[in-house]
């Protein structure tokens, strides 16, 4: 009968394993992360940590910091929130790592936060959408251009109305981020008095959107906003190419995620023309920084052999940048104190590869920098075709446009 | 109306299309009592396949899906022989290790896809991607008519072949009543590989459908391990025309709420379907068991 | 076997004791939150082989139970701000009634159609949840852990310590089934449930019995999950991952003993921790595949069954 003893047994282990530390001579800066690197978050998740490697190698090629080198600990959380909360405690409370930054997406950022409030730990975001507006971290910084949660909506719908919009569609994935988008969307129509004709949220793995689009066309918007998520956009916009939207859509797009990825675009082609849609960076002349361009470079290089988004113009200098802002707190600071670089990173505009930054309290961007662009001239099965400027046209912010809209819809597409 | 009208229309399309890639299943399931879950992931694998062939040599996916079916012929005959020597061999009854064999097959494949494509998501390049067929004001995506006919094609060739070939007797024979066909001569073990075979080489085609009427990436096979066996289950094992018509009127009802009714409706509807005719009828809509 | 009862109550014991001590000794948080994961597998593993192991029912929708568990929990909390115990004993309620709908479904399905049935029963579910914009929706929702209870002083060491109990809870109730006339009489319906049925075996009531413990016990293992997460989600919540890996951890374990889930639920759930943080790739799922195929292939009795083939050579050698 010592199959009882077996329980015992096994937490033993468990803790004897854990519980030893190594120390060495002037140790590394660890760096912990979980990333999803298999999964629906997989495809984002893996350009997002090359972008982080990129800058890893960067640092210590200048010396590291304050002469230590910088080394990443990263796990995968398989693209879910369930994996996260025990793999940031093992980062914290068994490698010991110095800084901590947060997993690519919402879903797997959602449970550290609490978790990192408790413990007051500085917490470096990686494009999650408004995961901080309960928990009211002070110490919690995202790369990702969101700015104030309402912006984003506020710009598209904006474009539509000066193109003179009036009825708004809504279609979104049921799915967190995508919700989260629509419900601000909403509130942004109903302010802008724009009645919203047609509102649905399809189920995730929907095959087939033709029916549902032809709904859409029924109810004859001016304007449809789309919040979706790569499997969908693509089925969405090759149903829109088939069934025709409507000659009264003045514009289409918004929230599509997907479209900003090198082998969806690369798939999609022509049928992307047209289409305004949400985007971080893009290789317009307004969009180079000090830094921008010997990035990119190593990156295409290096995304060949981690097969991993040949473009990575969404993620993966965001990654580069958030190395970049823990450079500069750490070196102003002079230390690894946290604290202070929190107040750094909050009283400071920091210089990165994608533009300034600065932070508001909530620790989300103080000025919305998503950008609205317009697909234009794309050509089929050609990847390369995205690397030149004015493939996707800026329409906003102001200060980085470089074109305007081409409007209706179906004019813009051929 | 012609909303509706529209719904039902692709609904029968998009259910052809559902019957398209479960009929393998309503072979290696209906007829061989193989509780093949790895089914979705065979698919998913023949769609890289596809994939490769139309990305690297430019060839039409559908050919491309022709090329593979004798590898998958091939592959699905081996296949039955590693779960022959494991299972039905040893007189035991499969069941639940069954299951749990063809979910650890499905894992293994799924790893070796992300190894050697990625995990992006993929998609073909063909004259029929991307266009619709005009009538009077609809517009019909050509992508569902292929998927429309390749289906109603495949239905008629299993059904013919299951009907009017020695082979195909044989393997509904093998089903029925495994003693009898052994009493005559004929040994039920190669004809069950050889039907498992074909059910597997059925996927060569279904996963050509499948990347043409939307992109696929490595996991999508577990969305489709619910809707397959829905299908068939729904059906009646081992009915082809069965599982047509079942497909239809998943993909009817599926779309008409997709179309009239919430949206994120839509995946309950098709299940509570399911769990309805499992309740009332458990041999399914043209079962042959009573 | 009166013997045998003493040893396993001491066994039992001694592990709660163990635990009791762990979350006062070890300041490191770590062995808490990898070690809850495994017990939670360890409660639903053995949950689910009364019904899929003694009585040979295969159940797909363990991830239903325990999503309804956490969603249970997720609502009492934001309804009444309920305590951890009440949303425990709210989600055994949840689970005994899906439970006895559950053992009505057997009426009419046996074998993979019941599977088949499951499959879909989660999926409605699921959908449901997902259109239930009062817990979250499809959005998910962040929850707030209320202050933790003496004698603890981490919420996350309380839950592990909450685990433990359902454990030896689980564990208890199925060694019980396993010994009386409950389990004998399953075990009739797993060989041939007609024959069974004609033998004067209660047949119904006796599935039903066993589908509402079974069910009652995922629902409970589901619900604490809310406050370790302090997020819910219906995509994380309904993962086909626990179906799945519940499954496999049975087979691995054996199902004719009600060892045999535990020893799988251990062995695979900390496989699983432990690869991810070590390889953590996708190299982590092709383990689990080769994992279910080669024990599937080569101890199909899983490891209990693999012990007691070695005992019975040993013995034999010895005559």
């Amino acid at each position: 009968m010592k199959r009882r003893t077996l329980f015992g047994g096994v937490i033993a282990v468990a803790m004897v394993g854990l519980t030893s530390g190594v120390v060495a001579q002037q140790p590394p800066i660890k760096i912990g992360m979980s990333m999803p690197q298999t999964g629906g978050l997989a495809g984002g998740g893996k350009a997002s940590l090359l972008g982080i490697e990129i800058w890893r190698d960067d640092v210590n090629a200048k010396g590291g910091l304050l002469g230590r080198k910088v080394e990443l600990v990263v796990y995968d959380d398989k693209s879910s929130a369930s994996e996260t909360p025990a793999i940031y405690s093992k980062l914290l409370d068994v490698d010991k790592v110095d800084l901590l930054f947060a997993p690519y997406a919402t879903v797997p950022t959602a449970p550290l936060m609490p978790m990192v409030k408790q413990r007051g730990l500085l917490l470096m975001g990686n494009f999650s959408f408004q995961v901080n507006s309960k928990v009211q971290h002070d110490m919690w910084f995202n790369n990702a251009p969101w700015g104030p949660p309402d912006s984003w909506p506020d710009s598209f719908l904006d474009i539509a109305q000066k193109a003179g919009a009036k009825s708004v569609a809504f279609l979104s994935a049921d799915q967190e981020f995508a919700q989260n988008l629509v419900v601000i969307a909403r509130e942004v129509a109903k302010k802008r008095n724009m009645p919203i004709v047609f509102d649905q949220a399809y189920p995730p793995n929907t095959v087939e959107f033709s029916s549902i689009v032809r709904a859409l066309k029924a109810a004859k918007p001016d304007v449809v906003y789309v919040s979706s998520y790569p499997p969908d956009s693509a089925g969405i916009l090759r149903a829109v190419n088939e069934v025709g939207i409507g000659d009264n859509v003045k514009v289409f797009g918004g929230g599509m995620v997907g479209l900003q990825f090198g082998a969806v675009m690369e798939n999609m082609g022509s049928l992307l023309n047209g289409v305004v849609n949400y985007n971080s960076w893009l290789p317009e002349p307004k969009m180079y920084y000090e830094g921008t361009k010997e990035f990119f470079d190593k990156y295409t290089k290096r995304a060949v052999e981690a097969k991993v988004d040949p473009l990575g113009y969404y993620l993966a200098p965001f990654g580069y940048a958030s190395g970049q802002l823990v450079e500069a707190a750490v070196k102003a600071v002079g230390s690894l104190d946290q604290k202070a670089m929190a107040k750094y990173l909050h009283e400071h505009e920091m210089q990165t590869i994608v533009g300034p930054m600065t932070f508001g309290p909530d620790g989300e961007r103080k000025e919305n920098a998503v950008l609205q662009a317009q697909f234009r001239g794309i050509t089929d099965k050609n990847i390369e075709q995205f690397r030149s400027s004015g493939k996707q046209v800026i329409l906003f912010p102001e200060k980085l446009k470089s074109g305007d809209l081409v409007t209706p819809f179906e004019a813009a597409r051929n | 109306m012609d909303l509706l009208l529209d719904a039902v229309v692709t609904g029968v399309l998009l259910g052809c299309f559902y019957a398209a890639v479960s009929l393998g299943l309503s072979v290696a399931f209906g007829l061989l009592d193989v509780p093949h879950v790895a089914h979705p992931a065979f698919l998913v694998l023949a769609s890289y396949a596809v994939f490769f062939l139309n990305e690297r040599y430019g060839v039409d996916p559908l050919l491309a899906g022709l090329l593979i079916t004798p590898l998958f012929f091939l592959f699905g005959l081996a296949a039955y022989r590693l779960y022959y020597e494991t299972f039905e061999r040893r007189g035991s009854d499969a069941g639940v290790r069954g299951i749990a064999f063809f979910f650890g097959i499905a894992f293994i494949i799924e790893v070796l896809i992300i190894l050697q494509f990625g995990v992006d998501q993929r998609s073909v390049t063909a004259t029929y991607v991307g266009k619709a067929w005009r009538i009077a004001d609809t517009r019909i995506p050509f992508r569902l008519l292929v998927a429309f006919a390749v289906a109603a094609a495949l239905t008629i060739l299993l059904t013919l072949y299951l009907s009017r070939t020695f082979m195909g007797r044989a393997i509904r024979a093998v089903a029925q009543d495994q003693e009898a066909l052994r009493l005559m001569g004929v040994n039920p073990i190669r004809i069950k590989q050889w039907a498992f075979g074909i059910a597997t080489a059925v996927l060569g085609i279904a996963g050509a459908l499948l990347i043409i009427v939307a992109p696929v990436e490595p996991t999508l096979d577990r969305t489709y391990i619910g809707r397959t066996f829905c299908v068939v289950v729904m059906a009646g094992l081992g009915s082809m025309t069965g599982t047509l018509v079942a497909a239809i009127i998943l993909g009817v009802a599926e779309t008409i709420v997709l179309t009239l009714f919430g949206a994120s409706w839509a995946p309950a509807i098709s299940f509570a379907m399911l769990l309805g005719v499992l309740a009332v009828r458990p041999q399914g809509l043209f079962g042959r068991r009573s | 076997m009166k013997r045998n009862g003493i040893f396993f109550w001491i066994g039992a014991t001694l592990f709660l004791a163990a635990a009791l001590l762990m979350t006062q000794v070890i300041g490191n948080q770590y062995p808490f939150f990898a070690c809850y994961v495994i017990l939670q597998f360890i409660v639903l593993a053995v949950a689910w082989s009364i019904l899929g192991g003694y009585a040979g029912y295969v159940n797909f929708g363990t991830s239903a139970f325990f999503g309804m568990g956490v969603y249970t929990a997720v609502f009492l909390l934001k309804a009444f701000d309920a305590p951890l115990a009440a949303q425990i004993a709210a989600a055994a309620a949840v689970g005994a009634l899906m439970g006895f709908a559950l053992g009505l479904l057997t009426l009419r399905m046996q074998g993979i159609f019941f599977s088949i049935a499951t499959i879909a029963a989660t999926i409605v579910i699921e959908t449901s949840i997902t259109n239930w914009r009062y817990v979250g929706g499809s959005a998910g929702i962040q929850l707030q852990r209320p202050m933790v209870t003496e004698p603890f002083n981490n919420y996350v060491q309380m839950l592990f310590f909450i685990q433990a109990l359902l454990v030896v809870l689980a564990v208890a109730i199925s060694r019980y089934i396993q010994n009386s006339w409950i389990g004998r009489g399953l075990q009739a319906i797993k060989d041939d449930e007609l024959a069974a049925e004609c033998t004067g075996v209660p047949t119904l009531r006796l599935k039903l019995l066993a589908c509402v413990i079974s069910g009652a016990l995922m629902c409970a293992a589901g619900a604490p999950a809310a406050m370790y997460l302090q997020y819910a989600d219906p995509s994380s919540a309904f993962n086909l991952n626990y179906s799945v890996s519940v499954l496999a951890m049975s087979l691995i374990g054996g199902t004719a003993h009600w060892a045999g889930p535990v020893v799988g639920a251990i062995l695979l759930g900390a496989t699983q921790q432990l690869l991810t943080v070590t390889i953590s790739s996708e190299v982590n799922v092709l383990v689990l595949g080769v994992m279910l195929v080669l024990f599937v292939v080569a101890a199909p009795e899983g490891i209990i069954g693999l012990i007691r083939r070695v005992l019975r050579n040993r013995s034999e050698g010895k005559e």
